[in-house]
């Protein structure tokens, strides 16, 4: 759907493909409404994106769901193909964890593996072309094909989780809690706060300097891991949409970006499994 | 740019998924792909040592074949002896019988020659008797004259 109706323009295009689907209370109880309504009507915190947890939690159900499959039936002896593929993706993230965490762990490897495959199935959201579930969410809604058209659709589907920050910071505030607990699990609560003022400077009076530096450095690692995984789909998922508004000629760009994206996707994937692996590594190292 | 509740929805989420691959996933996974491992690794461990053992039975095998031969050989060698022995031992039977056999016969034919010779020197000592008694018919007495007779005959 081109940017060529009477009513649809360019930016009320673009504003829609990044509007979610929200249920919050906009002053008569909560009722299922659009990101901007309920900013509008400030709703604040506690206003759910129903997109973002329907698609991530399906996604995710089709992740346990399909490795659950797999373990039921997993054979040691001749695997089948399907087995094979799957245990192909838990070898490749069973080295990783082996080459970069040393310690003794038997939450950090399946954590591994979930970030990795539900971040890739969600990433690969973005394959999707932009106006298909939009479109269909609006058809299934009742709307008219001009309504749609027209710019005047009210129904919000953004399918791709990460271009939500909700979803990426959840992932990284729970890496988060587990690289604090192993850190005072492993050196104690006095281990770990000593690292936070004690280090680099080991004398009393740069322990101030030193807790400013250390506790931005903390915080900074949940805080980039979420915001590269955001920004890398946000930017990709906004060009998608950018695309889609040049008419006709969008197909084979459409296919260049979508090519360019075999490459991001998997490896936004790769990179927030990794720095996990790596944070909670660090975390677990007496230095 | 808005956080708001889905964040703890997200987090509650990732939690669940984390625990279910935990505990239903990844132990299954894993542990069947380390089993095969140990499967595979201990195969190859046999057909090596398999392999090895092959090699030794391969070397009895060869040996047994050289001993077998060394022994039908002796054996042949020993019958090969054992005949020449039975060969020569009866020819040395045969020659002796012949021996035997021929000196009988010669020994036969000494006796009737003997025999013979007596008889024949008694039969020429009658007929010289009866010559000379026809000769001298009266007066040479047999009895007074057997001694001169007797030594005639042994001189014949």
């Amino acid at each position: 759907m081109a940017a060529n109706g009477e009513g649809l323009t360019s930016q009320g295009y673009i504003q829609h493909h990044l509007t979610h689907a929200s249920v919050c209370n906009t002053g008569e109880g909560y009722t299922l409404a659009s990101s901007k309504v309920c900013a509008d009507e400030g709703a604040g915190f506690w206003s759910w994106h129903i997109d973002t947890l329907g698609w991530s939690i399906f996604l995710g159900l089709v992740f346990i769901l399909t490795f659950r499959s797999a373990a039921k039936k997993a054979t040691t002896g001749v695997p089948g193909k399907f087995q094979c593929f799957i245990e192909m993706i838990i070898e490749f993230v069973g080295q990783s964890v082996k080459d970069t965490y040393h310690g003794k762990s038997v939450v950090i490897a399946p954590l591994a593996l979930t970030i990795f495959v539900w971040v890739f199935l969600m990433n690969a959201m973005d394959w999707v072309p932009v106006d298909w579930i939009a479109t269909l969410s609006s058809l299934i809604a009742g709307e008219s094909w001009e309504t749609i058209t027209s710019g005047q659709s009210g129904v919000y589907n953004k399918i791709v989780p990460t271009t939500d920050l909700n979803m990426t910071f959840g992932l990284s505030f729970g890496v988060f809690a587990l690289m604090i607990y192993y850190s005072v699990k492993i050196k104690g609560i006095g281990g770990f706060l000593k690292e936070l003022y004690a280090h680099p400077f080991n004398t009393p009076w740069l322990y101030w300097f030193n807790f400013i530096l250390e506790t931005i450095a903390l915080v900074a690692k949940p805080v980039s891991l979420a915001l590269r995984l955001f920004g890398n789909l946000y930017a990709g998922e906004l060009i998608f949409v950018l695309i889609a508004t040049i008419g006709l000629y969008q197909l084979p760009v459409h296919f260049i970006w979508a090519a360019f994206h075999l490459l991001v996707i998997p490896l936004q994937a790769f990179i927030f499994m990794m720095l996990t692996i790596v944070y909670l590594s660090m975390m677990s190292e007496k230095h | 740019m808005n956080l708001n509740a889905t964040l703890i929805g997200e987090s509650i989420a990732f939690f669940v998924f984390v625990v279910f691959t935990m505990k239903f996933v990844w132990p299954q996974l894993n542990g069947a792909i380390e089993e095969r491992q140990k499967k595979i690794a201990d195969g190859l461990a046999a057909s090596d040592e398999a392999e090895k053992q092959l090699d030794v039975a391969k070397k009895e095998i060869a040996n047994q074949l050289l001993e077998a031969k060394t022994q039908a050989a002796a054996i042949v060698e020993q019958a090969k002896k054992r005949e020449a022995q039975i060969v020569e031992e009866a020819a040395t039977k045969a020659q002796a019988e012949n021996d035997k056999i021929l000196a009988q016969g010669q020994a036969e034919i000494e006796a009737e020659r003997n025999r013979v010779k007596e008889e024949l020197r008694k039969q020429v000592s009658v007929l010289a008797i009866a010559g000379a008694e026809k000769i001298l018919a009266r007066s040479i007495d047999a009895q007074a004259h057997a001694d001169i007779l007797d030594q005639l005959v042994e001189e014949l």
